[in-house]
């Protein structure tokens, strides 16, 4: 059985994605190798007796690539084995430029196909293209279809078990190959291929004219942060009941069926406990992810880059910078991972450095916990509720700190290089509804497993260390342990309470802070251990317990000082090691984890000690 | 005169542009000499500006555009 390689290239917002799901259906998988940035989809097909390995690339303008998804997608042409050949999608509405890297890939006697992606807008901008007359002049096959509906996708697919052809047509000159010699030989190319028709206003442009209004474009992107906002909050809501519902169920079946013992414990505390703890975020991450993947595909999030790039210049940001700062919002891992399509290194990394102060979703179960402990429900002007106005105040603090911290950054990191945004304002177009589904549900499920990992490993460790101590009698052997306090995490939380005292903290919380530093949703987790003692609790006896707890001089231990002092310290700490981790990966030097970790902390430190201060 | 200058709606044709460390992203983005343009979109605080390049739109800051010289085009000359 023969298998051949097929590179996918082409420009961004060319239709490139669709037609990788189109020929792949959902037989992809993202190639992601530790310690290298190289993110590529492949996906596989089967044409006649012909096995096809199809990677798809990000979208680039050109062969000389200017930032690092770009680079990226240019590596793939380097690797072995070598590619059959190479499937090059054009929109049509715009070929001139989309020609431009065609040419240039052109020029490595590798044999290509053309797709020419006619969508509606290109009938309606009124081009003809004489598809015949251009095989002729390239010398390789050209084919018409619609990413977005399949039509022409077949006759393509029966081509890709074919041998092609390398493209004979002259690019530039033999020895000079600039940018000018490229773009004259494609308007050569295009006026003997292509008529022109008569041209019409877009609608685009109409859209355009609100989009990007000094006062109503602003509102229009409040408001749709509004709709995001309130959709992760009412309808994550149900489906996060019920996995709730369902995980009590199953721990309480095992706990009912499985004899007693230590492994008992493991499997119902430690393991499902920490299973569930990851499963339950994912329909906000997903619906965050959902609103992020329908913004960006319908062209919207590029405007917002441009009505932002101006205030976002001065704070030592770009306009690019708006995605990952959104993104953030749900998690901070994929978010600087799309920091890579900012050309500008500086740019990027401060963008980084201050994503991950955005309130992630990671830190909402604890927010949601602690608000309702300390915080009455009660509605100010009739309708606010005071519980989401505090919630809503936590999201600004963290959007607040990330700007106030960009500008900081701008002046310490020294750069030459100036920053710049050309930026192509994509067509809008119709919601590709199969491609926002395609990577929502990727990112949610390398979410599941990328941090689910830490999750659950943490919570093993936790589990252990809450359940045994050391022998008090003997010293280095391990005992269970009858109460927390005599437990390894009850040692550990002593002996950090000293310094978290200033704060507010005592010892059971110093506990969920140290598991904390693996990822923030561990603390609930960690609450419910330390304040159940064998049994699962839910989550209303867990804030009656926490409530209940008191200091020694009879006052309770959960005063709105220490809650409003933990709720600060949570969204300024950096508690997530997949992120420093990220971090690591996407700047390859362990000098900005380091610096995210100690700059983030350090912050916490000193605003829960204002805020505690403040109000004690 | 500097691209920056049009105005809304006004048709130019490039006729230069200076070196910089963007100059090469600007080529390959199709804004080269004997290029038609046109500033269709003006971001609040009008900065940056985005220009009709024969057949896209693409934005760009001031100080991009303040790199390419244009020769303004008869105001009856329509693309």
């Amino acid at each position: 059985m023969e298998t051949t390689k097929i590179i996918l290239a082409g420009n961004p917002n060319c239709g490139k994605s669709s037609l990788f799901n189109q020929l792949t259906g959902l037989k992809q998988k993202i190639t992601n190798v530790p310690g290298t940035t190289i993110e590529n989809k492949v996906g596989r097909l089967r044409v006649g007796n012909v096995n096809i390995e199809l990677i798809d690339t990000p979208g680039t303008y050109s062969f000389n690539p200017k930032s690092l998804d770009e680079k990226e997608a240019v590596k793939v042409f380097f690797e072995k084995p070598e590619p059959s050949t190479i499937l090059y999608i054009a929109d049509a509405a715009n070929l001139k430029r989309n020609l431009f890297y065609f040419s240039q890939l052109a020029q490595h006697k590798i044999p290509m196909i053309l797709v020419l992606n006619m969508l509606d807008i290109s009938d309606f901008k009124g081009f003809e293209i004489n598809v015949d007359r251009l095989e002729k002049e390239l010398g390789v096959r050209v084919f018409k279809i619609n990413a977005r509906t399949g039509v022409g996708v077949d006759l393509l697919k029966k081509a890709l078990g074919e041998d092609q052809f390398v493209p004979h047509y002259q690019f530039g000159s033999a020895d000079d190959h600039t940018h000018e010699t490229h773009f004259e030989s494609i308007t050569k190319l295009l006026n003997k291929t292509t008529t022109l028709k008569s041209k019409r206003e877009l609608i685009s442009n109409k859209i355009d004219a609100w989009a990007t209004h000094p006062i109503l474009g602003y509102l229009m992107f409040l408001s749709v942060l509004l709709v995001i906002f309130q959709s992760v909050f009412t309808l994550a809501s149900y489906p996060m009941d019920w996995i709730e519902g369902g995980f009590s169920m199953l721990s309480e079946v095992l706990s009912n069926t499985l004899p007693d013992g230590w492994l008992k414990r493991l499997l119902v505390n430690g393991l499902l406990a920490g299973i569930a703890g990851v499963v339950v975020f994912v329909p906000q991450i997903a619906i965050l992810f959902f609103f992020m993947g329908l913004l960006e595909d319908t062209g919207y999030m590029a405007r917002v880059s441009f009505i932002m790039d101006k205030m976002l210049r001065g704070l030592g940001l770009s306009g690019k910078s708006i995605v990952p700062l959104l993104s953030g919002a749900a998690c901070a891992i994929p978010a600087i991972m799309s920091t890579r399509n900012i050309e500008n290194w500086k740019d990027r990394l401060i963008t980084i450095m201050v994503t991950p102060l955005m309130s992630c979703s990671a830190r909402l179960p604890v927010y949601t916990l602690l608000i309702s402990m300390a915080i009455p429900s009660t509605l100010i002007l009739g309708f606010i509720n005071l519980q989401a106005l505090v919630m809503l105040a936590m999201y600004v603090l963290g959007t607040v700190a990330a700007l106030i911290a960009a500008l900081v950054f701008k002046w310490i990191i020294k750069h030459d290089i100036p920053s710049y945004f050309i930026m192509e304002l994509p067509v809008y177009h119709v919601p590709r509804w199969k491609n926002i589904w395609l990577t929502c549900w990727q990112k949610s499920l390398s979410f599941i497993t990328e941090a689910g990992k830490v999750i659950l490993l943490v919570s093993i460790v936790l589990w252990f260390l809450a359940s045994y101590g050391p022998n008090r009698t003997s010293g280095f052997s391990i005992q269970e342990s009858v109460n927390l306090e005599e437990s390894y995490a009850g040692h550990f939380g002593k002996g950090i309470e000293p310094a978290i005292r200033p704060l507010g903290f005592n010892w059971k919380i110093g506990i969920a802070l140290i598991t904390s530093f693996a990822a923030r949703e561990v603390f609930v987790g960690t609450m419910s251990t330390i304040y159940s003692i064998g049994d699962e609790e839910n989550f209303d006896q867990l804030r009656d317990k926490m409530n209940k707890d008191t200091l020694s001089n009879g006052e309770p231990v959960y005063s709105i000082a220490v809650v409003l002092s933990l709720m600060v310290f949570y969204a300024f700490a950096m508690q997530c090691m997949s992120t420093l981790a990220v971090v690591y990966r996407e700047t390859k030097s362990w000098k900005w984890p380091a610096i995210q970790f100690v700059y983030m902390t350090g912050l916490a430190y000193l605003g829960s000690w204002i805020v505690f201060t403040l109000f004690r | 005169m500097k691209l920056t200058k049009l105005q809304i709606g006004q048709i130019a044709r490039i006729s230069s542009i200076d070196d910089s460390p963007f100059k090469e992203k600007l080529l390959e983005m199709g804004c080269l000499p004997g290029v038609l343009v046109k500033p269709i979109l003006k971001a609040p605080f009008g900065d940056p500006i985005a220009y009709e390049l024969e057949e896209y739109t693409l934005s760009m800051r001031n100080k991009e555009s303040d790199t390419i010289t244009v020769k303004l085009l008869d105001p009856l000359f329509n693309i």
